[in-house]
C-alpha cells in the first residue's frame, strides 16, 4: 500500500503511517495518553462511585468544618462536580504538552 | 402586572433575541461568522453544547425530583456531568480527528460495512425520539400552568412552537441561537436561586447557603430538612432509599449515556482543531456545572419550602399558586380523614396515638422548580422568568435533536443508505418530513409519558449507553475490533435495555418494582448491563472472526494523533 498521509492543518510536518521512526513515536505518545487517562479516569472514579456511592454513609458521619454538609452527600451533590471540571482541563493541559512533545501537534495557527 | 402578563413579556422578549440572532447570523456571510480556519470557537461551541445538552429535563425536572428523592437525587447529578469526562478524555479528540458529520458516519467507516451503519442509523433516531419525548411534556407543563389550560393543551401548543422554530425556519445558526438560549437559561435558573439562598440562609450564593444555617430556626439547611422528614415519615434528605447497586447503575448508565448521545457528539465537529474539541468538552461541563451544583440547593430550599407552606394548613387556607397548580391537575388534594387541613405525610408516619397517617396531597414533581418563586413569595417578574427559561432549555435541545433525526434520516439512510441517488431537494424534504414526525411523536410521549421529564430522559441515556459508547470507544482503543463484532454487540446491547424498560414500564408496569428487578437494577439503570455486554459481545465476536482490513487500521492510527486534522464541519440542515 502506498504510503498514507495527509496534510496536517498546523502546516508542519505530515503524519505518515509506514515510516518506521514516526510510527515508534506514535506508539510511545499513545502509551502516555493510555497512562493519563488511567490515572484521571481512576480519580474520577473515586470522587464519584466511591466517595459518592459505595462509601456514602461512612463518610457522612464526617460533617465538612464551618457548613452543615455530611461529606459523603456533598461528594455526590457538590464535589463530584467540581472535580470533574478540574480533570478535563487537567487531561488538556497534560495532552498539549504531550502532543508538542512528541511532535504531533497542530501548531498554534490554526 | 400579574404573573400571566410578566409570563408573555419575559417569554416574548426571550423569543426576539432569539429571532434576532438568527437573523443575524445568516446576514452575516459564513466565513466572517467562524473563527480563521473555519468553526466555532471552543468557548461558544461549549456554551452551545451546554444549552444544546442542559434540556427541560435540567431545568424543569432536575431540582423538583432532587427535592423528593433527596440522597438518591444525586444519580442524575454526577450521572449528567460525570459523562462528560468521558466525553473529553475517551471520544471528543478522536471523533473530531476522524471528522465525519455524523456518529453512523464514523461507525460506517469504521467498521466498514453498510449494515453497521444501518443499525447505527437506527439506534441514533430511537434515542433521539425517546429524549424528545422528555423534552415536550416539559414544555408543556410551563404552557399549562401560565396559559392556564390542561397539560395536554400545553403539549399541542409546544408541538407547534417547536415545529414552527426548529422545522420550517431551518436550522442554519443554531450554535449562535443555542448561544443565547445559554445565557437566557442560566440566568433564569440563578435568578430565583439566589432569592431563595438570601432569604433561607442569608447567603447569596446557593452553593454554600445550601450548607449553611436556616436563618428562621437557626439550624442546618439539611439537618432541619432531615428533622421535618423525620417527623413527617419521610426517609431522610441526605440518606435516601434506593439499594447502593441501583444507584450506581442508573448513575453509569447516565454517565455513559452522556458519552454516547449523537446530538452531542456532533457538536464537537464543529471546532478548528483537535485540541479545540478537548477543550470545548471542558468549557461545557463548566457551563453546565454552574447549573448542576445550583440545582441541589434549589432542591433543598424547595422543600423546605414547600413542607413549610402545605403541611397541616386548612384546605381553606391554601395560596393562590397551590389553586393555580390544581388547576392544571399536577397537584391533587384528597382530605381523606375528612377535617379540611392538608395531610402531607411519608409511608411512616404515625400520629401521637401511634396510628399511621394517611397521605392527602399528591404533587407531581415537575412542577416544583415553575412553583418555587411562587410558593417562597418571590416577584411576579422572577416567575415570568422561569418560564421563558424552561423553554429555551427544552427548545434548544429539542432543536439539536430534531436535527440529529432529521440528518439520520435524510444523510445517513437515504443518501448513504438506501437511496444514494436522491436529489438535494429530496434529502431536504426527507429531513423535514422526518423532523415533522418526530414531532407528532414526541407530542405522543409528551402527553401519555411512561415517567416524569428527567425519568424518560434517563431511558434515552440508557439505550444510547447500551448501543454507541461501546462500538465508539472499542473503535478508537482497539484496531482489532471487527464489523461483525460492533453489529452484534450494538444490536444485543440496546435490545436487552429497550426489552427491560419496555417489560417493567408497558407490558407489566405492576411489576417494576425493585422485588422484580434482575439482581434490583432498576430500568433506569439497566442500560449499565446493556453497555457491559455491548462491550463484552462486540470483543469477544472481534477475536474469532476476520481482523479488520489494513486501510481500517491505518485509519486507527491516524485517528489517535491530533496533527492532521480536516476542517471543522458547520451544522446546518
Amino acid at each position: 500500500m502506498a504510503d498514507h498521509s495527509s496534510g496536517g492543518s498546523g502546516g508542519h510536518g505530515h503524519v505518515s503511517v509506514t515510516d518506521p521512526e514516526q510510527r515508534a513515536r506514535r506508539e510511545g505518545y499513545w502509551k502516555r495518553n493510555i497512562k493519563y487517562l488511567g490515572i484521571l479516569l481512576g480519580v474520577w472514579f473515586l470522587v464519584s462511585f466511591g466517595f459518592g456511592i459505595l462509601w456514602v454513609e461512612p463518610l457522612n458521619s464526617v460533617t465538612i468544618p464551618g457548613t452543615d454538609f455530611p461529606l459523603g452527600f456533598w461528594f455526590a451533590q457538590q464535589g463530584s462536580i467540581y472535580v470533574f471540571v478540574i480533570l478535563i482541563f487537567v487531561y488538556v493541559a497534560l495532552m498539549n504538552r504531550l502532543d508538542r512533545e512528541f511532535d504531533v501537534d497542530e501548531g498554534d495557527e490554526s | 402586572m400579574t404573573v400571566t402578563s410578566w409570563t408573555f413579556v419575559m417569554v416574548g422578549l426571550s423569543f426576539a433575541l432569539y429571532i434576532g440572532v438568527a437573523i443575524w447570523s445568516r446576514a452575516r456571510s459564513t466565513k466572517e461568522f467562524y473563527v480563521a480556519g473555519g468553526g466555532v470557537s471552543p468557548l461558544a461551541n461549549g456554551m452551545a453544547t451546554a444549552a444544546d445538552w442542559m434540556s427541560a429535563a435540567s431545568f424543569i425536572s432536575m431540582a423538583g425530583l432532587i427535592s423528593f428523592l433527596g440522597y438518591d437525587g444525586s444519580v442524575y447529578l454526577m450521572g449528567w456531568t460525570g459523562g462528560y469526562v468521558l466525553l473529553a478524555l475517551l471520544l471528543a479528540p478522536y471523533l473530531r480527528k476522524y471528522g465525519a458529520f455524523t456518529v453512523p458516519d464514523f461507525v460506517g467507516d469504521r467498521y466498514y460495512s453498510q449494515a453497521a451503519r444501518m443499525v447505527a442509523v437506527i439506534c441514533a433516531i430511537f434515542v433521539s425520539f425517546t429524549y424528545v419525548g422528555g423534552q415536550m411534556r416539559g414544555v408543556g407543563i410551563v404552557f399549562g400552568r401560565f396559559l392556564e389550560v390542561d397539560i395536554a393543551t400545553g403539549v399541542y401548543i409546544g408541538m407547534g412552537i417547536v415545529f414552527f422554530y426548529a422545522v420550517l425556519g431551518g436550522m442554519k445558526g443554531i450554535t449562535y441561537t443555542q448561544v443565547a438560549q445559554y445565557c437566557v437559561l442560566i440566568f433564569a435558573y440563578m435568578v430565583p436561586a439566589i432569592f431563595l439562598s438570601i432569604l433561607i440562609t442569608g447567603n447569596p450564593i446557593p452553593q454554600l447557603g445550601f450548607g449553611g444555617v436556616d436563618q428562621v430556626s437557626g439550624v442546618g439547611v439539611l439537618e432541619r430538612l432531615n428533622g421535618l422528614h423525620q417527623e413527617l415519615g419521610f426517609a431522610a434528605y441526605t440518606g435516601g432509599t434506593k439499594s447502593t447497586l441501583d444507584v450506581f447503575f442508573i448513575t453509569a448508565a447516565l454517565m455513559v449515556g452522556t458519552a454516547g448521545l449523537p446530538h452531542v457528539i456532533i457538536r464537537f465537529y464543529t471546532v478548528p482543531r483537535v485540541r479545540d474539541a478537548r477543550i470545548s468538552a471542558g468549557w461545557a461541563l463548566v457551563f453546565i456545572a454552574i447549573l448542576y451544583t445550583t440545582a441541589p440547593a434549589v432542591a433543598a430550599f424547595a422543600r423546605t419550602n414547600l413542607l413549610n407552606s402545605v403541611s397541616d394548613r386548612p384546605y381553606a387556607e391554601v395560596p393562590e399558586w397551590f389553586s393555580k397548580w390544581e388547576e392544571t391537575g399536577l397537584i391533587a388534594f384528597d382530605d381523606v380523614n375528612g377535617d379540611g387541613r392538608i395531610q402531607y405525610v411519608g409511608p411512616s408516619a404515625v400520629d401521637a396515638a401511634g396510628a399511621p397517617i394517611r397521605n392527602e396531597l399528591t404533587i407531581d414533581r415537575d412542577i416544583m422548580v415553575l412553583a418555587n418563586p411562587e410558593i417562597a413569595g418571590l416577584p411576579d417578574w422572577v416567575v415570568g422568568l422561569v418560564a421563558a427559561g424552561g423553554l429555551a432549555a427544552a427548545l434548544s435541545t429539542a432543536a439539536g435533536l430534531l436535527l440529529v433525526v432529521s440528518t439520520a434520516v435524510s444523510h445517513d439512510l437515504l443518501k448513504r443508505g438506501i437511496r444514494p441517488d436522491i436529489t438535494e431537494k429530496g434529502e431536504l424534504v426527507a429531513a423535514r418530513v422526518s423532523a415533522g414526525a418526530a414531532v407528532v411523536v414526541a407530542g405522543y410521549l409528551g402527553i401519555h409519558p411512561p415517567g416524569f421529564v428527567a425519568e424518560v430522559v434517563a431511558f434515552a441515556f440508557g439505550l444510547a449507553a447500551s448501543s454507541f459508547f461501546p462500538v465508539i470507544i472499542l473503535g478508537i482503543f482497539s484496531r482489532r475490533t471487527t464489523r461483525e463484532g460492533a453489529i452484534l454487540g450494538m444490536v444485543s446491547g440496546i435490545t436487552l435495555t429497550a426489552a427491560y424498560i419496555v417489560y417493567f414500564k408497558f407490558i407489566d408496569p405492576a411489576a417494576n418494582n425493585a422485588a422484580h428487578w434482575w439482581f434490583g437494577i432498576s430500568p433506569e439503570g439497566i442500560g449499565t448491563l446493556g453497555m457491559a455486554v455491548n462491550f463484552l459481545v462486540t470483543w469477544s465476536v472481534s477475536r474469532v472472526t476476520p481482523e479488520p482490513p489494513p486501510s481500517v487500521q491505518v485509519l486507527v492510527d491516524l485517528i489517535r494523533v491530533p496533527r492532521g486534522a480536516g476542517e471543522a464541519h458547520e451544522i446546518s440542515a
